[in-house]
């Protein structure tokens, strides 16, 4: 079941002129600047399929561009994105890909400042609803809907019990979690949606574990 | 979850005497663990963003591009000069989906139902029908949860995407939502609005995704307005007591198959239909031989 809500079917409420190229291009915008956590330097964004195809006429750039801005999909603001970027000083290419994805919406956005890069792969399914299916390389399925930790970590044995013990000293609890590597023992990354927000000293916690190399939130 | 079909859906709300929108909001409830109170005021809010988009595209707006607007209020006008042929409702309801769909093209603000090139078909009903069965507000609200428990359906067993299913995933699935909410709305029951929905869908299977130059604008505006027509209609016949050969979830996995098989060029890449036309592909040249932005 893709769809759980019904303001998945009645909604979002948002800017034209499509919700899957405008508010779900801007939620994947979001989603990214999320995790990052701060305002990128530079984005460069890749575009699949459809997105590729129509991407201006639909205003998918723009809306991208909003969120990774942090605007949400009803922010008039959107509109005027790409000249805000360009004035807070952040650089933004557009690049149209040829390879056919498995869903024609898909967008690859690789960000980053002096400090760090990211690089997120994120489809819109419809009406506005998306899915994050890589992160850094890590194939995994987040839909930025539910507050959510992503820790990055050296593929040893405790560390998903370290993390664990760290929110259930917290009483937070887990609502779905999945861990992804691309080989034994070297990176590994666990996604955990979480019922409540995590707090940055909690992030600060799991962060000071052995073999922890990295931790972002996403806060609802 | 309590229903993944129309079948489960209506036997539910048949079983337990409830309306369609009342299943609709006990599943929000399960699902989000939100109070039917909070539930309902997001819904009210997203019916007062509808209003707003409808009343503002009466007004008459324009695009950025110049492709669409004010029709909304040509056909206001030529309503009010009484010398229609079809209906007056069914062409308020056609007047109201233009309405919020001009607004869409225009960048303004909508509600996506279930996506924003479909925005007009469940909006422009409502605000047509309401004036004949003069609905509380909350029955206004509780449309909006029929529509989208339909909605729903279709989103978990087919699709919503043009860019996956053509148009028929977008106004095909509006229109059919459409048609089950302003059958409740009028009294009907929980399997006249699947009937509803049916005959409504039925009549949309293999409509493709053809915007000219990429954008929701032609042949979309058009389209909403269309549907709107389909939705009255096929309400009106399933509250005749008609019912479709093919039951309504049996017409969601044909639309679904049918959306499989449809070549991409004619789902939302501008590659065929309306989109490459000498005179698709002339606006297409108007507008982006001179990029309106870099």
């Amino acid at each position: 079941m893709k769809f759980r809500s019904v303001f998945d079917i009645i909604g979002p409420v948002m800017i034209g002129p499509s919700s899957s190229h405008t508010a779900g291009a801007a939620r994947i915008g979001r989603v990214a600047r999320t995790i990052f956590g701060r305002e990128p330097k530079w984005a460069k964004i890749h575009l699949y399929g459809s997105f590729a195809e129509t991407y201006r006429g639909h205003g998918t750039d723009v809306a991208i561009v909003g969120g990774l801005l942090d605007f949400e999909t009803y922010d008039n603001r959107i509109v005027q994105s790409l000249e805000l970027a360009k004035s807070y000083g952040i650089d933004v290419e557009f690049i149209e890909e040829e390879t056919v994805m498995d869903h024609p919406n898909t967008v690859k956005i690789h960000m980053g400042d002096q400090n760090g890069q990211l690089e997120l792969v994120g489809v819109s399914i419809g009406g506005g609803k998306i899915e994050i299916d890589e992160i850094n390389g890590f194939k995994l399925k987040l839909t930025g809907e539910h507050p959510a930790i992503i820790v990055l970590n050296n593929d040893r044995f405790g560390c998903i019990a370290g993390v664990a013990s760290i929110l259930a000293k917290n009483e937070i609890n887990i609502g779905h979690m999945q861990v992804s590597r691309k080989e034994k023992g070297k990176l590994a990354l666990m996604v955990l949606e979480t019922d409540e927000n995590v707090e940055e000293t909690i992030l600060q916690q799991i962060e000071s574990l052995p073999n922890i190399l990295q931790v972002a939130r996403i806060v609802e | 979850m309590l229903f993944k079909t129309v079948r489960e859906l209506v036997d539910l709300a048949e079983k337990e005497r409830k309306k369609i929108s009342h299943i609709m909001i006990e599943q929000e409830m399960e699902v989000t663990k939100k109070s039917r109170e909070e539930i309902i005021e997001r819904m009210e809010k997203n019916l007062q963003v509808m209003e707003n988009s409808v009343q503002r595209g009466l007004k008459g707006v324009t695009s950025r591009t110049g492709l669409t607007g004010g029709d909304a209020v040509r056909l206001q006008k030529y309503i009010e000069e009484g010398n229609f042929l079809s209906g007056e409702i069914v062409l308020d309801a056609v007047s109201k989906a233009m309405a919020t769909n001009e607004v869409n093209a225009a960048m303004g603000m909508i509600c996506a139902t279930p996506t924003a090139g479909s925005a007009g078909v469940v909006p422009g009903t409502l605000f047509a029908v309401k004036e004949k069965l003069n609905p509380t507000r909350e029955q206004m609200i509780e449309y909006l949860f029929t529509a989208g428990a339909f909605g729903f359906v279709v989103a978990n067993n087919a699709s919503i995407s043009g860019a996956s299913g053509g148009c028929q995933a977008e106004i095909g699935s509006a229109s059919g939502m459409a048609a089950a909410a302003i059958v409740e709305m009028a009294g009907g029951t929980p399997s006249q609005s699947a009937e509803a929905m049916a005959i409504t869908l039925k009549n949309m299977l293999g409509l493709v995704c053809d915007p000219v130059a990429g954008l929701v604008e032609v042949p979309c505006v058009k389209r909403n307005a269309m549907g709107a027509a389909n939705a009255m209609v096929g309400a009106d016949m399933a509250l005749a007591g008609i019912q479709s050969r093919i039951p309504c979830d049996e017409v969601i996995a044909a639309m679904f198959k049918v959306g499989q098989m449809m070549p991409s060029a004619l789902r939302e890449t501008a590659q065929g239909g309306l989109a490459v036309t000498p005179t698709g592909k002339k606006y297409e040249r108007e507008i982006f031989g001179n990029p309106q932005r870099k």
